[in-house]
């Protein structure tokens, strides 16, 4: 959530340096004929937005809310451990990152909704965190940097029993080193 | 009514009879929510000597047979020490089948001595007369065997009251790994942790738990031996290790471990050796149990495309459905006796506690509630244990095997969740 915050800004930042809104449509009528004279003006410094640049493949990436990699997580939806279209594009840069710093290793926590069996549950994460390393094999990550585990329903993202928050739940979550 | 008569009655009927009773020191709050309608009436006199440890006494072993549901209390009228005649006529008339009456006197040591007589009232015979030397720690265990005394003599099985269960505590931030007598009482946290706790289960001499603890992040299965605190690893390979199960004979676990692939049934030594894999599917095995004869493992698995039960000879061989209703049950128990199997089935969206009857296939489902897990059989067999929810909150419930008598147990501001009732202490 601390994440998306900076996010937002930069993407406000950004738009306000890019391109302009369209300007309204001027009135037509009542337009008054000026000869333009000696106008006073004041000239002010432009700032300059340009942002820092960073190595999308960097440690520090991984915390760097303009990085992809500070998105951790890919939900599934019910009954289904299936990555979504939606998703690839994250665990392509991940993919990349792991093959970038073939020293860092990811644990992949599979998470599932509260409804029935702690311990069916826990093996329907383990699908689903399976669901993402096996993604991230195909994309050639060595077994060694990978791990899957599930946490079941134990640890939910959200509390209430709704069909909102169980979505939330069947979700996997993943780690670098030095975050577990 | 005579005893034998009476226990064939136990086993065949019993209404839904409510009565509400609650136990309020203890931290597991126990309510008697149904009780069996032909209960045997049972006077349980006030005892005779040290006053202040027989009333503590007492009280203790008429609260364990009233919640059973298997008795009614009768009231005696007057103390009954247990080296005299009954007052059997007075009694008769009373309404009482059995009577107890028992002294407590002081000893040379400083301990007590607690001499029972329990007497069938219209044979007008002894039924036995136990003796107990303990001290004042020890007067709530004497009190439940005292009761388990009674209740063998009376029901022709054995009794529970001295067994001990396990259940987990969740509050804010905690998990607690709890042992509490069967009455809820002298709670105990053998584990506390910040990460969660789940599927702790009594190996066979009730002296070690295995459970699954994640917190190392990923769930880790160890054993817990509960007198030293000490515990270790029992599996811990890479993926996920859940599920323990022990063989009969305390020597190995049925562990569910994501290693080779898919969560897939295990064998491990309980030293965490020796690890061999015993059945194979291409998807989801889990939830292994052995049957109390140590022939088959029953275990949860979705190999027919929804999770049903399933079972495997221990030795080896080929895996036999033995749920076909519905399209979720899980969490197989065997009975003690191996006769009934007690799970988890999905009934229209309600998660509910079942029995079949191993023979017959027919399948009772025994309770109303909607969030039913982790069932657990008492060690007689007459009770399960099993976790619920009651106004969003986990709470421990227990059923009878006839669904006749009922039971919640909670604790005040916390969920309560993962009952395992500990085995039989001789």
């Amino acid at each position: 959530m601390r994440a998306l915050i900076p996010l937002t800004l930069l993407t406000f930042i950004l738009a306000g340096c890019g391109s302009q809104p369209p300007a309204p449509e001027q009135d037509p009528s009542g337009v008054e004929s000026r000869t333009p004279g000696a106008v006073k003006v004041e000239t002010a410094p432009v700032a300059n937005v340009k942002p820092d640049s960073f190595d999308p493949n960097s440690i520090a990436a991984l915390k760097d809310p303009r990085s992809p990699l500070s998105k951790r997580s890919v939900y599934f939806d019910y009954d289904s451990f299936i990555v979504k279209d939606e998703f690839q594009s994250l665990l392509t840069a991940h993919g990349k990152f792991l093959a970038a710093n073939s020293k860092m290793k990811m644990l992949i926590q599979g998470n599932a909704d509260e409804r029935g069996s702690r311990e069916y549950n826990l093996a329907l994460g383990q699908k689903r965190a399976d669901a993402v390393r096996k993604s991230l094999s195909l994309l050639g990550i060595r077994e060694d940097q990978i791990e899957s585990v599930s946490l079941g329903e134990e640890k939910p993202a959200c509390l209430e029993s709704t069909e909102e928050c169980w979505a939330r739940n069947r979700r996997s979550d993943m780690l670098y080193s030095g975050e577990f | 009514m005579d005893m034998m008569k009476f226990q064939r009655f136990v086993l065949a009927c019993a209404t839904g009879l409510s009565l509400s009773s609650v136990t309020a020191q203890a931290q597991l709050s126990i309510e008697i929510t149904g009780a069996g309608a032909n209960r045997l009436p049972v006077a349980i006199a006030d005892f005779t000597g040290e006053r202040v440890v027989s009333q503590a006494l007492v009280s203790v072993i008429r609260a364990d047979l009233d919640r059973s549901g298997l008795f009614k209390l009768i009231d005696a009228g007057a103390p009954l020490a247990d080296n005299i005649t009954p007052p059997f006529e007075d009694l008769k008339t009373r309404g009482a089948d059995a009577v107890a009456g028992g002294s407590v006197v002081l000893s040379a040591d400083g301990r007590f001595e607690t001499r029972v007589r329990l007497s069938d009232v219209v044979k007008q015979a002894s039924l036995g007369t136990p003796a107990y030397l303990h001290n004042d720690g020890q007067l709530r265990a004497t009190a439940h065997r005292v009761a388990d005394f009674i209740y063998e003599k009376l029901t022709g099985e054995p009794g529970v009251f001295s067994t001990r269960i396990a259940y987990v505590v969740k509050s804010t931030g905690r998990y607690e790994l709890k042992i509490a007598d069967a009455d809820g009482s002298n709670d105990q946290a053998a584990l506390a942790s910040r990460e969660p706790i789940i599927s702790p289960t009594w190996s066979p001499d009730g002296k070690k738990l295995a459970y699954v603890s994640f917190e190392a992040k990923k769930p880790i299965v160890y054993v817990h031996d509960l007198a030293s605190g000490r515990r270790h690893v029992a599996a811990n390979f890479k993926g996920s290790n859940s599920a323990p199960a022990w063989s009969p004979d305390g020597k190995q676990l049925a562990v569910v471990l994501t290693k080779d692939g898919s969560s897939q049934l295990y064998l491990v030594n309980a030293d965490g050796s020796g690890v061999k894999r015993v059945a194979t599917s291409p998807g989801i095995d889990t939830e292994p149990r052995w049957s109390p004869d140590g022939q088959f493992i029953y275990f949860t698995s979705d190999r027919g495309g929804s999770p049903q039960i399933y079972r495997i000879p221990s030795a080896g061989g080929g895996a036999e459905r033995v749920t076909f209703e519905g399209s979720y049950n899980v969490t197989p128990r065997p009975s003690p006796d191996g006769k009934s199997l007690a799970f988890v089935a999905r009934n229209g969206g309600r998660f509910q506690l079942a029995l079949m009857d191993l023979a017959t296939k027919q399948t009772q489902i025994l309770t109303d509630s909607t969030k039913d897990e982790s069932p657990s059989f008492a060690p007689n067999g007459r009770m399960i244990l099993y976790a619920t929810e009651i106004g969003g909150r986990g709470v421990l419930a227990a059923v009878s095997s006839d669904g006749r008598v009922k039971q919640k147990l909670s604790v005040r501001a916390a969920d309560v969740r993962e009952p395992a009732w500990g085995p039989l202490v001789r």
